[in-house]
């Protein structure tokens, strides 16, 4: 048994300078050397309870993985962690670890719970630095000859192809992008989850024998029911996740220079615009306001920065408490000199000859909690003033892709456009539709789509094996 | 990839490509559109579908060389391979309703108001072409659109071919000689939709208009594309890219369409070599 390193706090993640890191677009944390994992994971008590497992959504044995790396042997921690997990790389980078399994960490009661995320990184880049990588990836042992399709490749599909192709089944991943990979390579930008990472997520995944196709707008190329009826797959996965974006619906919001998040971060990061060798543009101008307080406000904004806007403002109408963005990313922002307007409202866009000059706002106070334990925001009377911005990006949220809800006859949804499917199987209304994700659940985590992809891999396995 | 399986010029603004692309022409119909990109630095523009054959799996576009994406794609030549196409998108025209049509196309606009034409003449009804160009050297698809229409009527700005006269000059007189459409479809430059569609709602005639914005998926997932119809915002990828002219803020239009103006140009003179 290792020494126990009883240090209260985390071995630092080394990182980017902030005053450099705003200016390029490469990832900001740098990633632990082997001498600081072995330091972190000698963190671990290795509790028998394994507090940190019920925390996480797809059930990784955390306690397991920390141990092998505390003991040196990183190929066993990867294979521990690959049991439940097939996406370690990308998990160990944009999981909120910290309101997951980092929650319940004993070690947290008298200091900071172990780094599970950090390790989990260190574990996966580990073995993605390997040259044979893709070449070691272990291939199904079984056969069961039935066609399984699976709509999207964001986290939801990716992790259901995965666990489906390992059961034996022969999986095709259908994409309406030009990439695979989904909200990670069009929303996430590469300072926070390198788009390599992904790709080689994505390559190990056909070297399974997952196969992918792309440009494939499912709905418009080819329905569910022609996939099902007439290219014989007997099982359907939906993880189309919630790709629309909501506008705040006031005026002056169709200026020219107001951006929902999705397209200024598709711009940025699945098209390259912030790179002058490719041809999709850009315009942010001088001063750039981001409306939202999520993650996908705070990516919007760091890479307004980057890009080089002069002044980058977070309008946010509740106080930083309430923000749903995690605490790590808030931090990065405010380091990296986004200036924070909390408890203020936009009213309306203020625009010159069709282009945006400012934004009108108001200022807000949190009122006492009511029935649901939340204060809501009210407005201060006779607080507006004028924000001087010259683009607005609306970060307040996404919606389902109606697409496949509209094209597919007898698939239940909710007033909110979600698919309803069953919280345990992933089962929807048509029995060979399976979904999960964001296109169920709207706009969540990365991890939580994971995990209900895995669910539904499970129930369709369960489904197809009677 | 996609196979170019036949290039010609149309004239020497306008290319027509008729692409590999079977799971594309299985499906669309007229009104619908397809992305694509020329390359992996390339950008994703949208392009609406001019003619298919579901058969022999092709779909054709008609371009006009304006920006650094269409003079990229003009380099491609026949067997040569177009990186990504998808399709079709948006939602197909309406024909229900119809019986005495007129078809204004102006410039490109004809490009996809032929395909509109040929399916509605097929399908019996009177159908009145008017195409409007700036001279008659950019003059195209004339054989065809006599071919499928019940009257064909050419107008140019300078007279050098046709009539000379805008396409709105030639509607407002077959409207008072006593044409009776019940419905026109406008597809051309911005400002000649708006044109046409001031001029039939006088008349109070149901108009229909084809949306080209600026888009980057084409699923609804960026918002690029957005208009504004009867004072609600909506989005063309999905929610068009047919419209009522009637309701359609074209004005706002045009300011959009001027997003990237300064950049666009600069990237197609940088590809053109011209300083």
């Amino acid at each position: 048994m290792a020494k126990i390193n009883m240090t209260p706090e985390k071995t630092k993640m080394p990182e980017q300078n902030p005053d450099i890191r705003n200016r390029n677009f490469l990832e900001v944390a740098t990633g632990y050397t082997p001498e600081m994992a072995q330091e972190e994971a000698m963190r671990c008590l290795n509790c028998k309870h394994k507090p940190c497992v019920s925390g996480c959504p797809v059930n990784v044995d955390i306690p397991a993985f920390i141990q092998s790396v505390a003991q040196g042997d990183i190929e066993k921690a990867y294979e521990i962690i690959t049991k439940t997990n097939s996406l370690p790389a990308i998990c160990g980078r944009v999981c909120p670890q910290e309101t997951q399994c980092e929650l319940p960490c004993v070690r947290g009661i008298k200091g900071e719970p172990v780094a599970i995320g950090r390790l989990e990184r260190y574990v996966a880049d580990y073995m993605l630095a390997k040259e044979t990588f893709i070449a070691d990836t272990p291939k199904p042992t079984v056969k069961k000859n039935k066609k399984v399709a699976v709509i999207g490749s964001g986290p939801a599909g990716l992790t259901a192809a995965s666990d489906l192709c390992d059961m034996g089944y022969d999986v095709t991943i259908f994409e309406a992008l030009h990439r695979a990979g989904g909200v990670l390579v069009y929303g996430i930008p590469e300072f926070r989850l390198p788009e390599s990472i992904v790709e080689k997520e994505i390559e190990r995944l056909k070297a399974k024998g997952v196969c992918i196709e792309l440009n494939m707008v499912i709905g418009k190329t080819i329905s569910i029911q022609e996939l099902h009826e007439e290219e014989g797959f007997e099982a359907i996965f939906v993880g189309t996740g919630a790709g629309l974006p909501n506008f705040m619906n006031i005026p002056g919001e169709n200026l020219n220079g107001v951006f929902s998040a999705n397209e200024f971060l598709t711009r940025v990061n699945l098209m390259k615009a912030y790179d002058p060798s490719y041809d999709t543009p850009i315009y942010f101008g001088s001063h750039v306001a981001v409306v939202g307080g999520g993650n996908v406000a705070m990516d919007a904004a760091r890479a307004a920065k980057r890009l080089g806007a002069e002044q980058v403002y977070i309008v946010y109408r509740r106080s930083e408490q309430e923000m749903p963005a995690r605490a790590e990313e808030v931090h990065h922002a405010k380091e990296e000199g986004i200036e924070f307007r909390l408890l203020t409202n936009p009213t309306k866009i203020l625009g010159e000859t069709g282009w945006v000059t400012g934004m009108e706002c108001v200022r807000m106070q949190l009122s006492e909690p009511g029935p649901d334990g939340r204060r809501r925001p009210v407005v201060i009377p006779g607080s507006e003033y004028v924000l001087k911005t010259t683009s607005v990006i609306m970060a307040i949220g996404t919606s389902p892709n109606p697409l496949i809800k509209s094209t597919t006859e007898g698939l239940e949804t909710n007033k909110w456009g979600c698919i309803v499917a069953d919280e345990e199987t992933g089962q929807t209304s048509i029995p060979y539709i399976f979904a999960g994700g964001d296109a169920v659940t709207g706009a969540a985590t990365v991890i939580l789509a994971m995990g209900a992809g895995k669910k539904a891999a499970a129930a369709i396995d369960k489904y197809l094996d009677k | 990839m996609y196979r170019i399986l036949e290039r010609k010029d149309l004239n020497s603004d306008v290319v027509y490509m008729k692409v590999d692309a079977p799971a594309v022409a299985k499906k669309c119909e007229p009104g619908q559109f397809i992305i694509l990109r020329v390359d992996e630095t390339g950008e994703r523009i949208p392009l609406t579908i001019s003619d298919y054959n579901r058969e022999e799996g092709w779909v054709s576009i008609i371009f006009q060389k304006v920006g650094k994406t269409t003079y990229l794609l003009d380099t491609l030549q026949q067997g040569d391979y177009i990186l990504d196409f998808v399709g079709p998108l948006g939602i197909a025209s309406h024909t229900d309703n119809m019986s005495r049509v007129c078809v204004v196309g102006g410039g490109l606009g004809c490009a996809i108001a032929y395909p509109q034409a040929k399916k509605l003449f097929g399908m019996g009804l009177h159908v009145d072409i008017i195409a409007g160009f700036r001279n008659k050297s950019l003059v195209f698809l004339e054989k065809e659109m006599k071919k499928h229409s019940t009257n064909y009527y050419l107008m140019t700005d300078d007279g050098s071919a046709g009539e000379k006269g805008l396409v709105t000059k030639k509607l407002k007189e077959l409207i008072e000689g006593g044409a009776n459409y019940d419905t026109v479809i406008a597809i051309g430059p911005v400002v000649m939709m708006k044109y046409v569609s001031l001029l039939t709602k006088e008349h109070n005639i149901k108009t229909i208009v084809s949306m080209n914005p600026i888009m980057i998926d084409g699923t609804g997932m960026c918002g690029g594309c957005r208009l504004t119809v009867d004072g609600q915002t909506k989005f063309a990828c999905v929610d068009g890219p047919d419209f009522d002219g009637h309701k359609v803020d074209f004005d706002g239009i045009m300011q959009r369409l001027s997003m990237y103006k300064e950049q666009e140009k600069h990237k197609c003179n940088l590809f053109r070599g011209i300083e």
